[in-house]
């Protein structure tokens, strides 16, 4: 919050010089010497001086308060240096950082050492300096920004053009936002991932049969190293997507040739939106419904059969799932089954072809690589969903081939390695990011594949 | 075929209708799976939504017992200066449990005792309390209230507790069940509209437990990720769609726009959990940082829906402005992004509805802790409406059973209300050129 003060300040300054500009601009127009004519609009001389009076300011905060963190985080460890004697590195920030909260006004003060109050004081005051020379130095660059805009302010400046070209750059900026998204998220599995595999060799990692991260909570615990082979969760992921797939494919598909061969558009109109609503439930309620519902059916109806499901089964979780995916390959398989080319269909007919034959032997054969990507691109959801599994599938980490026990998956153990209280730099911590990171690049594979069949697919018929 | 003896054309013909026949048949096959799957699915969302609607429709009811309170002043008002410093200690659960007494008469038992304090729960207390914080000349008289009933009676009043089951099965005594029967029949017990349930934050006991905190966490969380996703959305999609050169470098950001729409929400979380956490030391449990993730994560959609109304409006309309001398930046600023702002919101609200129901990524940054306080700003600890649902389906106790489905219809609504605005926007606003 003690950014506020300091971007309203700028934010008015630079109001300030807009309104110099327009102001300045609206002058030489009524003058007779420049023969009333302007290269642009008032308004843009305005901006002009605005951007000149905001931008550089807005710059030098953003690096003020990189640099100011570590240069206070100096002057307390002055502050406090007797207290800090003995202390490794990680106790002595979060002594400091405990003083700094308390001189926020944040948490409770517990232990009432003379130098703890000496030091809370001299933050307080020294960040009131701080604040005060930061809002010095801010009105400064306002002033030398907005006097430079002066010195360039003419009536044959081409203001518009530069003012567009900011535009341009703040446009541009955020197309790459896309993308330093995507860096930021393999950098940071990457290398996180990196330094678990220095304590986790990537091999015991990809093939060890054994997952019993809760055992390495605490470094001094007996057998605290515990065990990182994920093939249970490969397993238990590849399971459950399987059973999905089984649920969500025929069904989608099938309702995919209906709608797009059969139905009638009154029926097409009311009905697609009906089944979209499948995708646009928040998984958090499948999973609900997947662990209270549907997992108790199973194990009444499992009993009542004389099979024994397990209350938290890979089969309740993979079977909503399921459900949850129709949407995806229906609607996706729709469209391209509809955008097989009449001809195609009318040839099959004009052969002597039935409905039945011209799908199955014209139409579907024409539109398998859509319906394929769509497959894909369902299945990478179904690697990647969360909720469902988190609520209903369990977390032993079974290697089994038998649906109805319950089994873990990548995303499921994700989870519980990170919530709650963690130690960052544990084992257990790191391993959720090279989960993360075998999920990443799983889903990658799956969904390039999936676009470029697709991409490749349309340029055929379009 | 032609050494088929003629005498053989009526089997021929047969056979021919046999085969005909069977083709037919495989095409009604395949139009009754068709429906089967479509019926089929449709099934399932009926059945989803009717069995959360009849777990959850209770929770919007509260169960109450009339009590007759002697608000004895030594036990109320232990300092007896009838300021709310002296009154805010006084001993309410002994007032209740005494009036207990009262209404029932003396019970030996000790464990029968605690059985019938078991009928009014903690909630009781709080809620004597503040009745008598508004009005301290209550002190001293004999007043009759309506107190929320404990979870075990709340869930048995409202029919969810099987009577016939053995009595060690469920969680109400036969002596207590008797003494609801009682009530019942002396009309001391009933049924009034939940106001607890949308007024007060989370809470271990679920007679007091509500969704306020949890709405005021998404309500920030969401507004977090509209400052931040619509802006950069629509000035990435003007770029990508008006300005950017068709070369290698906008082939990679659109290729790249397009997988991180597919990437998993989990993802995001963890990506949060490094940099906004770890690495920037942003508050945990904030709805600053879930609002900035989930900001990242409906960024494509937002993109994706914003190109595609930009691509809606037609050439003509840049040409008409670039033929009377605006320049390009003035094309898009004052003719193109106008006519494109209507779908561009429609995609953001979807987007943004997307984001609402989203649980996992908001897991990771630790918006999961238990939190009874309202939030009151983006920097306080909060949680979400979707990931207190997560919390409450973890718990054991039946009521909250009942209190997750209705925070799951709570969820649902808001959904619906945020597409049927997007739908409405689309209607009002769509044009056909």
């Amino acid at each position: 919050m003690s950014d506020f003060l300091p971007v309203i300040l700028v934010l008015l300054l630079g109001a300030l010089a807009y309104r110099w500009g327009v102001g300045k601009a609206l002058a030489w127009r009524g003058q007779k010497d420049t023969g009333g004519a302007l290269h642009s609009l008032p308004g843009y001389y305005g901006i002009y001086a605005a951007l000149w009076c905001a931008l550089p300011a807005l710059l030098l905060l953003l690096i003020w308060r990189f640099a100011e963190g570590p240069v206070l985080f100096h002057y307390l460890s002055a502050l406090v240096e007797g207290r800090l004697a003995g202390l490794d590195d990680g106790a002595r920030q979060a002594l400091i950082g405990d003083i700094r909260r308390l001189a926020h006004g944040e948490g409770v003060l517990q232990a009432d050492h003379p130098v703890i109050l000496a030091a809370i004081a001299g933050y307080e005051r020294i960040s009131s300096v701080v604040m005060a020379a930061l809002l010095v130095v801010l009105t400064a660059a306002c002033a030398l920004g907005t006097a430079l805009a002066m010195r360039r302010l003419s009536p044959r400046l081409r203001a518009r053009n530069a003012v567009e070209k900011a535009l341009m750059a703040l446009l541009m900026a955020s197309a790459t936002v896309a993308i330093l998204t995507t860096i930021g998220i393999v950098l940071s599995l990457l290398g996180e991932s990196l330094r678990f595999f220095a304590k986790v060799p990537v091999s015991d990692f990809l093939f060890g049969l054994s997952w019993s991260p809760q055992t390495a909570i605490r470094a001094d615990q007996v057998g605290s190293s515990g065990s990182f082979g994920a093939v249970p969760l490969f397993a238990g992921t590849f399971m459950i997507s399987l059973i999905a797939m089984a649920v969500a494919v025929p069904v989608g598909l099938m309702s995919a040739i209906y709608m797009a061969e059969y139905a009638s558009p009154r029926f097409r109109d009311i009905v697609k939106p009906l089944l979209e609503i499948l995708a646009g439930i928040p998984t958090v309620v499948y999973g609900f419904f997947a662990a209270l519902t549907v997992a108790p059916l199973l194990r009444d109806g499992g009993a009542l059969l004389g099979f024994s499901v397990a209350s938290e089964s890979a089969l309740a979780a993979g079977m909503v799932m399921g459900i949850m995916l129709i949407p995806f390959i229906s609607s996706l398989s729709d469209d391209v089954i509809t955008a097989v080319p009449r001809s195609l269909r009318e040839g099959a007919y004009g052969l002597g072809a039935t409905k039945y034959e011209a799908i199955t032997q014209v139409v579907l054969p024409a539109a398998l690589p859509g319906v394929a990507g769509s497959i894909l691109l369902a299945v990478s959801r179904a690697i990647g969903e969360t909720m469902i599994v988190v609520m209903a599938a369990g977390l032993s980490a079974n290697l089994t081939a038998n649906p109805f026990e319950a089994m873990t998956t990548v995303t499921v153990q994700i989870v519980t390695l990170l919530i709650g209280d963690q130690e960052f730099d544990s084992a257990k911590t790191l391993a959720a990011f090279a989960l993360g990171l075998v999920l990443f690049v799983m889903t990658l594979i799956l969904n390039i594949a999936a676009l470029m069949i697709i991409r490749k697919y349309r340029e055929k018929y379009d | 075929m032609t050494d088929i003896p003629l005498t053989d054309t009526a089997r021929k013909e047969e056979a021919r209708e046999r085969l005909l026949k069977k083709r037919y048949a495989r095409e009604r096959r395949l139009r009754f799976f068709g429906m089967a799957a479509i019926a089929s699915a449709l099934l399932f969302l009926l059945f989803l939504f009717a069995t959360i609607f009849y777990q959850g429709w209770g929770a919007f009811f509260q169960t109450q017992i009339r009590l007759e309170v002697t608000l004895d002043p030594a036990r109320i008002d232990p300092q007896g200066t009838r300021t709310s410093d002296s009154l805010v200690r006084g001993d309410y659960g002994g007032a209740i449990k005494k009036a207990l007494k009262q209404r029932f008469g003396k019970i030996r038992k000790r464990r029968e005792r605690r059985q019938l304090y078991q009928l009014i729960g903690s909630a009781g207390a709080d809620t004597l309390r503040r009745l008598v914080m508004a009005e301290p000349d209550l002190v001293g008289q004999k007043v009759t209230v309506w107190l929320p009933a404990s979870d075990d009676v709340d869930q048995y009043f409202k029919g969810y507790v099987d009577p016939d089951l053995k009595e060690d099965e469920r969680r109400l005594s036969d002596r207590q069940i008797a003494w609801v029967e009682e009530l019942r029949r002396d009309g001391a017990i009933r049924k009034v509209f939940n106001t607890t349930f949308f007024t007060s934050g989370d809470s271990r006991e679920p007679e007091q437990a509500g969704i306020l905190g949890a709405v005021l966490g998404s309500f920030y969380t969401l507004l977090v990720t509209l400052a931040i996703s619509f802006p950069l959305g629509v000035m990435a999609a003007v770029y990508l769609e008006e300005f950017a050169p068709k070369n290698r470098i906008s082939d990679i950001i659109e290729v790249n726009i397009n997988n991180l729409a597919a990437v998993p929400s989990i993802v995001f979380g963890l990506l949060g959990l490094a940099i906004f956490l770890d690495l920037f030391g942003l508050p945990r449990s904030a709805p600053l940082v879930g609002g900035l993730v989930l900001a990242l994560m409906t960024l494509p959609t937002i993109i994706i829906s914003s190109r595609a109304a930009l691509k809606a409006v037609p050439p003509s309309i840049r040409e008409a402005a670039l033929g009377i001398g605006a320049s390009r930046v003035q094309v898009v600023t004052h003719h193109v992004l106008p006519l494109a702002l209507p779908g561009m919101m429609t995609g953001t609200i979807i987007g943004l509805a997307q984001a609402l129901g989203e649980t996992a990524p908001l897991l990771m940054i630790g918006m999961v802790a238990f939190i009874v306080d309202l939030p009151g700003g983006i920097m306080d600890p909060a949680t979400v409406l979707p990931v207190q649902i997560y919390l409450w389906a973890d718990s054991p106790e039946r009521a909250f059973v009942e209190k997750t489905s209705a925070a799951i219809m709570v969820l649902l609504a808001f959904l619906i209300v945020m597409n049927l605005l997007a739908v409405l926007l689309r209607r009002k606003f769509e044009r056909r050129w």
